[in-house]
């Protein structure tokens, strides 16, 4: 194989780029009106961000007694989801489960514009936005490694490249009909899935290391975290999945998608117990500390804001694990789908606000202030959410293509080569 | 006093002393003249003896109609009165229990007679108001610069407004 | 075997860096003394610009064979409130949006220190209030903080007086130090703090009472600007019974160590072993 000049990798990206933004601009009715929707969130939160760069955080309904809120709970819940995205991996390749291995590259594509949207939550939740090259050596001064949150700085970013590079070269390489090297993306992929574990045992760390915030400070954070994070983050690629099976030539084996739901219904009963555990600990030990899983739960005094959606979450969680358990209603398209719903909103409440709230309330010295999103948060999370689904349809408008064989560079495809043979030999 | 009751007070003393801390606290020296501000006098009144230099003094204890009655006595009045703190011969200065006689900006010493700890407390700048520096000498005030005699119970003070608490909207 | 074009990157990047991290604004965190008298020169001339005022920033460093301790005497404190804006003047803390650093808890006595039935917004026409006793609350001045460990910029620190004090030239924001404080000593601008000029105090600290811009925490240092001169801090001085003590916790003669040696003294969440150097006691 001769070595490519620097010329040929220019010409060969920019085949590519073009490619790419032809497909890209090519779509029908419901592809453009889902990018318009996506279009008008992301102006909409943009407008709401610039407000709130102007006038600052105030503008949400954070304060110093609750001094953190919807967007911390959206950047735990959707670090759970990049984490999980990869955990298709674990059967695929330690299994050596071939049905899955299909899939793998939608997982780390997933995971990518979740770790995206958790950048962005940061950003919009950090009161100086301009200084945050504060954080980045040797510009800054990184607090390594003491601070819980400069470890989420690396682990994250790694994590972002890793898949980064694994899903870019794997595609970029089958566009070329080309198989991917094994040597570079081998050890990539067994390495993200210790990092995805990691990723989200950090993330839990952040709590889990304040002893000032009792509801927080328990051993069970991290577990718990992993698993609220292995039932919700499939559930958005199974529905992804399903979607890409009905409107484009992807084929994926039913098998695939009903063992995914399965490994979700063991990570659900596993956050059940471990809620259920924590449960049992405050309740029955009856400290002071009982107060916060009070107030999620009962209220406390006249302050209930939040026990609706503790309950709802509950019975979202439990129809969710209901139907996934049983393999009737798993392999029932209609109930599995609803099925992933449930696990989706069930998570993303016990997760977002179920965790960032209660911890806070009551504060360190017993003062309630009951936390609910403003409109400025809500717009701009949505934008945020936008961004992220917009940069997930892009890459699957590429991706899929390219998978099936419908999008490759012509001048280098061997034609003998089959091209569903290619993407079965990159997925090895 | 019988000695073995003098002795039981003794120790009584002893044993309060010890149980506050590791061992008693002794202020510098007793008799050291401490910088303190002027006594507040009100307007005209001291010196004393303007008035009582001519007047034989009357030791019956009685309420005052005379004059002073502007001063209503709280501080142990049931026990105590006008001359027992007071000199009978000379107002222009106060009296120790022991009869010693103390000027009025030594006046600490007659209250640390019964209010023993505090004015341990106050000689170590523990007890009242903190002024000047805390790498400097200590600068006192004297107890009635703050505590009237009279009447040394605190008046309640109107509270400075409460912190506004937190709410959803900040414009 | 490097690559000449991978070594060229590589120092290229590090070039930029050095250059970046030389030129840019570092952290005020054991700056030499000339690039801090710079960067001070450069803050008073900001604030004249902005604030319309001549602001005197000090760079006073901590007085070598002192660690500060503070004593509170809740048998004294009547919960007056005084302290609390005597700070918010001495500090020139935010008059709209409200800060305030000292927080006072109104208690029952039969309860005793229990925070989850405490008051801060008590209002009665007098105090004390029969039957209840007051905790103001501020920082503790940790010498274990769980404040300073978080902080993922190192933009807070723990100076060598004991004194834990924030950057805010390069605090970005982020609140964990918040999360982390067990006794909700930090605040943080939401939006820009607003003093009424004639109201500004412009005797100030680089790392204590200088005007603070939007989006940063800020929290109690001692009234450092004081404290470092040898004076008492403002909310000392202000009580009206003399409830506050403050001082040299290494100086044996101190009015601190004398309360620490023969009054009863707690300090508040003692189990998170946060070691604070503000002592609460009873002198009575």
């Amino acid at each position: 194989m001769q070595h490519e000049t620097a010329v040929d990798s220019i010409r060969l990206f920019s085949g590519f780029a073009r490619g790419s933004l032809r497909l890209i601009l090519r779509g029908n009715r419901a592809y453009w009106t889902w990018l318009a929707f996506l279009g008008a969130l992301i102006l909409s939160g943009v407008l709401a961000y610039s407000n709130q760069v102007r006038f600052g955080l105030g503008l949400t309904a954070m304060r110093d007694q609750v001094s953190w809120g919807f967007y911390i709970g959206n950047f735990t819940f959707l670090v759970g989801v990049a984490a999980a995205a990869v955990v298709l991996v674990i059967p695929a390749y330690i299994y050596d489960w071939k049905p899955i291995r299909e899939i793998v590259i939608y997982g780390e594509l997933l995971a990518i514009s979740a770790i995206t949207m958790c950048l962005m939550f940061v950003m919009v939740d950090i009161g100086r936005p301009d200084r945050f090259w504060h954080l980045i050596p040797p510009f800054g001064f990184l607090n390594f490694p003491s601070s819980v949150l400069a470890w989420d700085v690396i682990v994250l970013n790694l994590y972002f490249v890793v898949n980064f590079v694994v899903a870019t070269h794997i595609l970029y390489r089958a566009f070329h009909g080309k198989a991917y090297i094994k040597k570079l993306v081998v050890p990539l992929v067994l390495l993200s899935v210790p990092m995805a574990v990691g990723i989200h045992t950090v993330t839990a760390f952040l709590y889990n290391g304040l002893a000032a915030r009792p509801y927080w400070n328990s051993s069970i954070l991290a577990p718990q975290f992993l698993a609220s994070a292995f039932c919700s983050g499939p559930a958005i690629l199974l529905v992804v999945l399903q979607l890409l099976r009905r409107f484009t030539r992807f084929e994926i084996r039913d098998a695939a998608i009903w063992k995914i739901a399965e490994l979700m219904a063991y990570a659900m009963f596993l956050n059940l117990f471990l809620h259920g555990s924590e449960a049992f600990k405050e309740f029955y030990s009856n400290t002071q500390h009982l107060l916060f899983t009070r107030y999620w739960y009962f209220g406390v005094g006249a302050h209930h804001t939040l026990v609706p959606y503790a309950w709802s979450a509950v019975a979202l969680n439990l129809i969710a694990f209901g139907l996934f358990i049983s393999p009737r209603t798993r392999r029932n398209p209609i109930t599995l789908n609803i099925g992933c719903l449930a696990t989706y909103a069930g998570v993303y409440i016990e997760k977002g606000m179920g965790l960032i709230i209660p911890g806070l309330t009551p504060d360190t010295l017993g003062e309630i202030y009951e936390y609910y999103p403003t409109v400025t948060e809500l717009r701009v999370a949505a934008g945020i959410f936008a961004v992220g689904f917009l940069l997930f349809t892009l890459m699957l408008k590429v991706a899929v293509p390219i998978s099936l064989g419908e999008f490759m560079d012509k001048k280098d495809a061997a034609p003998e080569q089959d091209a569903v043979m290619a993407v079965a030999q990159a997925a090895h | 006093m019988r000695k073995w009751a003098m002795g039981t007070w003794a120790l009584a003393g002893l044993a309060l002393l010890a149980a506050d801390g590791t061992k008693p606290p002794v202020p510098a020296t007793q008799s050291e003249h401490l910088e303190v501000p002027p006594p507040p006098f009100s307007e005209g009144i001291f010196p004393c003896s303007n008035c009582h230099a001519g007047m034989t003094p009357d030791r019956h204890r009685r309420e005052l109609t005379a004059m002073h009655t502007d001063i209503v006595l709280k501080h142990d009045e049931t026990h105590r009165w006008c001359l027992d703190c007071h000199d009978a011969e000379n107002r222009d200065v106060l009296h120790l229990a022991s009869g010693e006689i103390v000027p009025f900006d030594e006046s600490y010493r007659l209250c640390g007679q019964c209010h023993g700890e505090k004015y341990r407390d106050w000689r170590a700048g523990v007890h009242g108001r903190r002024t000047g520096n805390w790498n400097g000498a200590k600068t006192y005030l004297l107890c009635v610069n703050c505590h009237n005699p009279h009447q040394p119970r605190f008046r309640a003070l109107v509270p400075k407004p409460a912190p506004r608490p937190p709410t959803h909207t900040m414009k | 075997m490097v690559s000449r074009r991978l070594f060229t990157q590589t120092a290229a990047g590090a070039a930029a860096g050095m250059i970046l991290t030389a030129c840019g604004p570092k952290r005020l965190y054991e700056a030499p003394k000339d690039q801090l008298k710079a960067r001070i020169a450069e803050m008073e001339r900001k604030y004249k610009e902005q604030l319309g005022k001549e602001i005197e920033v000090s760079d006073a460093g901590p007085i070598p064979g002192v660690h500060f301790a503070y004593a509170l005497d809740l048998s004294r404190c009547i919960g007056c409130r005084r302290c609390v804006y005597a700070c918010v003047d001495e500090n020139n803390q935010s008059r709209d949006p409200q800060i305030q650093w000292i927080r006072v808890f109104e208690m029952e006595k039969e309860k005793g220190v229990d925070f989850s039935h405490a008051d801060p917004y008590y209002n009665p026409a007098a105090v004390p209030e029969e039957g209840h006793f007051y905790i103001p609350v501020a920082c503790q001045q940790c010498e274990n903080p769980p404040c300073t460990k978080v902080c993922p910029t190192g933009a807070t620190w723990a100076e060598k007086d004991g004194i834990v004090v924030v950057d805010y030239d390069w605090c970005i924001g982020c609140r964990y130090c918040m999360a982390a404080c067990p006794y909700g000593a930090r605040h943080f601008n939401w939006t820009q703090p607003s003093i009424p000029e004639n109201e500004i105090n412009p005797d100030t600290h680089y790392l204590g009472n200088r005007p603070r811009p939007k989006g940063v925490v800020e929290k109690c240092t001692f009234c450092i600007q004081r404290t470092r001169q040898g004076r008492y801090p403002a909310c000392v001085e202000v009580c009206p019974v003399g409830a506050r003590k403050f001082g040299n916790i290494l100086d044996a003669d101190s009015e601190i160590r004398y309360i620490i040696e023969h009054k009863r003294v707690l300090v508040l969440k003692e189990e998170l072993n946060t070691v604070p150097r503000f002592f609460y006691f009873y002198a009575t």
